[in-house]
């Protein structure tokens, strides 16, 4: 008897053993297979700043980065055609952070009064039949692809733009900034409304009851108590708004112009960051050209300054957040 | 209490007026509100007006019947020859003879070289190859006659569509007296109709406005959200479970964290960039092909499903897991059996939403070469293609009237795959998403 | 509407324990007649008559949920805001109904106060707090006054000492004892006539309700002050008329003293020696 049990014993340890050793074993290579899908975001950021930095070194070779980025002339393609490669102010960038400037401006002085009222007035003041028509027509407003605004802009936007202009006596360019920026700000309304709606809401309702009861009137409530209140995630909304703005392309592709005009004037015509970015590269051209390794160069302060508005946004929301819980 | 009444003391004259003030400006305050959602509102009602009103008639094609003699002497040999040689003589072939002949016949007192052109060019130049491919599909019709229906030329179209005048002498008339007086002749005859355009949707790009489709694009944007897909959904939900389920809280995870927050937030360009660097530059992929085209917004899709796979994971409640941990399930087949299957609904609508953003991006993919011009439908993963934002984006850029239609026709269709793919997402969230 | 006149003495009434339906009590700041509260469907106050005299503070306990919140916040209308919310009986500040077109709902706020359960300064300067409602309503054009109104109310809520060094400081920076009686003083500020206050100390310690007890004790003078509390023994220290409600009945209404030594229904006993809470 007791062989027989010892031998049924040792038979049973030997059929678990091995496919436990097994399950033990799939786990663990599962368990790194996991984590090295999880070490993907890492690397395509890595990947991200190493080719933009990679391709912006060999650029700043031949163009010196003070160049770049303090000089006032940008045309690229007369400087490879005059074959003066490394000749001073061809790749001056102002011209063109300028433009992505004006453009956001525009855009943004549409978004942030027209989201933020609306997003109170949703909040605030909508009955049930308004906000069931308002928020889905928000959301489609954000849903709808750029290349989309983009053809509006150029079909619909600037030449009504340039009509009213010519009706007032004013000189409109065709690709007027103005057109572009006015698109570009009704493509963001979507994203400073529903931002800043989470920032009102995360406003405790004790302080509106607090001021109700006092006697202050709906909008004396919102203006004076509940927007201070929500202030620094309203802020972060907006610079979260400025980074989507600065980093938008096809509507500027498809209704701004490749004019490298310094101005501050929304009528003329300007260009911008991403339509250089998608001049440059889009055609058949060497790639090794400084022409090309340009557009990295602008990809790379894109890169930055986007990222570097969004991590500003987070940390005053985060702020912002830890004040209310 | 001071002397007058306190009722006294708030109905005063001044307490009133600045009563009346103060209701004043929340009445302003709330009409500014009501007007800002106004002008939201009329923008988007706007945008939608100005692209069905000029892409609905893209949907809609003029088509002219002729009766096709297919002559035996400029055929001739054709019907005889295996299919592969008789494909390679096909090209040979002047196919407008047979329209000209065919249009001849209608109208028999047409002479002369310039009248003869004007006529012929009635019809679309597409006319040509449809011939051409009913003969090297069917053979024996050489030596019939048979009536077929043929694209009319875009201008033709544009008349019947209203987009040109009918009076010869108005602004902006395209044809002569003459040539209105064929069209008109044409249309009693029953000779000329219009139909839905089903070419739209199948056929490829072209140089001819009247020819030009969606079906490449459509099959191109399908191409590559497939492999956005197949990479981003499996590396996309193996991190979300990894970083929910599996690592520890230390700073490695914390970086990565951040760093999937800030992914998430880059412009679109940006990855074009890297796509362009990496995928076409260092590993010299094909240019132009959906599968560096959806491995590029693979990368930028991939931030969404983790984030909103990561949400989906955490809202399974952990007592779920401490039953199934309970009854002796390995951390695996704890995620593998309960976690993840509770979470797929959550998961499956993030990842939808992701794609209907892939399908609207161009900028990326304009970066990696999708702008090439594209006449056959694409194949497989690796031949030239574009996708549907990109193609929309080229027709917006070319100058003839006739793609102005064809433009808004092609975001029309876009917007359909995104209202179908969006509103299957709601669909599931609100079927599936159980509240715990 | 004509009343036959009536004694204020209460009159005996089982089921409603309390006053009969009357004209106000003489002192009577703000009185409730037929005062019924429905949330939807949900009847949440039923057919309340209740005074709110000058120179007393009347307490409203009972179990929790039973209502007197909400009967609190008709006093000054704050059911308004709140959707699917409707009140029906007539509420009047000396005499002049409330729920009518002849009283401003905002100039309501002002004479009728709010102090609320958790404190709620707003994340401004201790000084803007306690000078917003002066501000809104007109109370002071001029900084002088202001700085002497906001004097005034910090000193009768018992908080100018400890504060009148750091007016500028954020509201929030303060203890929640202080920023309970900050709320007080803000509240004072627009010189109201009364002072509602639901459940005032229930997020202090005992220390800071000590402290606020006796600002009560010392505002009741000037003031007539309502408060509702699920602490017996606050409203027994705190109050001169109590009024107890269950499942959204007054049931019974009298004198503090009466009510805790000798309360006329069984269910007021019930409650107050704890047999059900």
């Amino acid at each position: 008897m007791t062989a027989v049990s010892g031998a049924g014993a040792l038979w049973a340890l030997r059929a678990i053993g091995p496919v436990f050793a097994a399950r033990v074993a799939v786990e663990r290579a599962t368990r790194v297979a996991l984590q090295a899908c999880a070490a993907v975001a890492i690397l395509v950021t890595l990947g991200i700043v190493s080719s933009l930095l990679f391709e912006s070194v060999r650029f700043f070779r031949s163009v010196p980065v003070s160049d770049f980025v303090l000089g006032l002339q940008w045309s690229p393609q007369t400087a490879l055609r005059a074959d003066q490669v490394g000749s001073s102010g061809a790749f001056g960038a102002v011209p063109v952070f300028a433009g992505t400037l004006l453009v956001t401006a525009i855009a943004m002085s549409v978004a942030v009064p027209v989201g933020l009222m609306a997003a109170i007035y949703l909040a605030f003041y909508a009955g049930r039949r308004t906000r069931a028509v308002a928020k889905p027509a928000l959301e489609v407003l954000a849903g709808i692809p750029t290349v989309v605004y983009g053809f509006f802009a150029a079909l619909v936007a600037a030449p009504t733009v340039r009509r009213v202009g010519e009706a007032l006596g004013l000189d409109v360019a065709s690709e007027s900034a103005l057109a572009a920026g006015l698109v570009m700000g009704v493509m963001i309304i979507p994203f400073v409304s529903s931002l800043s709606d989470d920032a009102i809401t995360a406003v405790p309702q004790s302080l509106r009851d607090g001021a109700f009861g006092l006697g202050a009137t709906r909008s004396e409530t919102i203006r004076q108590v509940i927007v201070p209140a929500a202030l620094p995630g309203i802020v972060g909304a907006c610079l979260l708004a400025v980074s989507r703005a600065v980093g938008e392309t096809m509507i500027v592709v498809m209704a701004a112009g490749l004019a490298a005009n310094l101005t501050a004037n929304p009528l003329e015509a300007v260009t911008t960051v991403t339509v250089q970015i998608v001049a440059l590269l889009t055609g058949d051209q060497e790639f090794d050209s400084p022409k090309t390794l340009s557009a990295f160069a602008l990809g790379l302060v894109l890169f930055v300054v986007t990222l570097a508005l969004n991590l500003v946004a987070l940390r005053v929301v985060r702020h912002f957040r830890e004040r209310y819980e | 209490m001071s002397d007058p009444s306190p009722a006294a003391r708030w109905s005063s004259p001044e307490m009133r007026a600045r009563l009346q003030q103060r209701h004043s400006a929340e009445r302003r305050f709330r009409r500014l509100g009501l007007a800002a959602i106004g002008v939201a509102l009329l923008a988007l009602a706007a945008l939608l007006a100005s692209i069905v009103g000029n892409g609905s008639s893209a949907f809609v094609r003029t088509r002219i019947a002729l009766d096709v003699r297919f002559d035996p002497e400029l055929l001739g040999p054709l019907g005889d020859l295996p299919p592969a040689e008789r494909e390679v003589r096909a090209s040979d072939v002047d196919w407008g003879v047979l329209v000209r002949d065919a249009l001849t016949r209608e109208f028999p007192d047409v002479s002369g070289r310039r009248d003869l052109r004007s006529l012929q060019a009635l019809v679309s130049t597409g006319a040509r190859s449809l011939l051409r491919t009913r003969v090297l599909e069917d053979p024996s019709v050489i030596g019939q006659t048979l009536r077929l229906w043929v694209p009319a030329g875009s201008n033709v179209d544009a008349l019947e569509k209203g987009q040109i005048p009918r009076d010869p002498e108005a602004d902006g008339a395209r044809f002569s007296a003459q040539e209105l007086g064929w069209i008109a002749s044409l249309e009693e005859r029953g000779l000329l109709d219009r139909g839905f355009d089903w070419a739209f949707l199948s056929s490829g790009d072209s140089r001819e406005a009247e020819l030009a489709g969606v079906g490449g694009a459509i099959v191109g944007s399908l191409l590559t959200l497939l492999v956005t897909l197949g990479v981003a959904f499996p590396l996309g939900v193996a991190a979300a479970v990894y970083l929910e389920e599996f690592a520890p809280h230390n700073r490695w995870t914390d970086l990565i964290e951040v760093n999937i927050n800030n992914l998430a937030a880059v412009p679109s360009i940006v990855f074009g960039l890297l796509g362009l660097a990496v995928f076409l530059n260092t590993l010299a992929l094909p240019r132009s092909a959906p599968l560096v085209g959806g491995l590029t917004l693979a990368l930028m899709t991939l931030p969404t499903i983790i984030i909103a796979g990561r949400s989906a994971i955490q809202a399974v409640p952990p007592s779920i897991r401490e039953a199934a941990r309970g009854l002796g399930a390995s951390p695996l087949q704890v995620v593998a059996h309960h976690v993840l299957p509770l979470a797929l609904p959550g998961i499956l609508t993030g990842t939808i939403i992701g794609m209907a953003r892939a399908l609207g991006e161009t900028a990326p993919l304009l970066m990696i070469g999708m702008v090439a011009f594209v006449v056959d439908i694409p194949g497989g993963f690796a031949d030239a293609a574009t996708a549907l934002p990109v193609q929309i984006y080229l027709w917006a850029d070319t100058p003839e009237r006739g793609f102005v239609e064809k433009v808004s026709g092609a975001i029309m269709v876009l917007l359909a795959f995104l209202i179908l793919m969006n509103g299957t997402a709601i669909w599931l969230r609100q079927k599936f998403e159980r509240r715990w | 509407m004509t009343m036959p006149a009536r004694s204020p003495e209460p009159v005996e009434r089982p089921e409603r324990g309390g006053l009969e339906r009357s004209a106000p009590a003489p002192g009577a700041k703000m009185s409730a007649r037929g005062v019924s509260v429905t949330y939807d469907t949900t009847l949440a106050v039923r057919e309340v008559d209740l005074d709110i005299l000058l120179g007393e503070v009347t307490a409203l306990i009972g179990p929790s949920g039973c209502g007197k919140s909400t009967l609190l916040r008709c006093f000054n209308r704050m059911n308004d805001d709140i959707p699917g919310c409707r009140v029906t009986g007539e509420i009047r500040l000396d005499s002049d109904p409330i729920y009518g077109s002849g009283l401003d709902v905002v100039q309501l706020r002002a004479r009728v106060g709010m102090v609320f359960q958790k404190p709620n300064p707003f994340p401004k300067s201790l000084y803007d707090n306690v000078a917003y409602g002066p501000r809104i309503h007109g109370l002071a054009t001029r900084r002088a006054k202001l700085d002497e109104i906001v004097e005034r109310s910090l000193v009768r809520a018992g908080l100018w000492e400890e504060v009148k060094d750091r007016l500028q400081e954020p509201g929030t920076a303060l203890s929640g004892g202080q920023q309970q009686r900050l709320c007080i003083a803000r509240a004072i500020a627009v010189d109201p006539e009364v002072i509602l206050m639901d459940e005032p100390c229930s997020a202090l310690d005992p220390i800071a309700t000590a402290k606020v007890e006796e600002l009560i004790h010392g505002l009741r003078g000037s003031y007539a002050i309502a408060i509702v509390t699920h602490n017996m023994q606050q409203a027994a220290r705190v109050s001169q008329r109590t009024a107890f409600f269950h499942l959204g009945e007054l049931v019974e209404y009298g004198s503090t003293a009466e009510i805790f030594t000798n309360p006329r229904v069984q269910r007021t006993s019930d409650y107050i020696t704890g047999r059900y809470g």
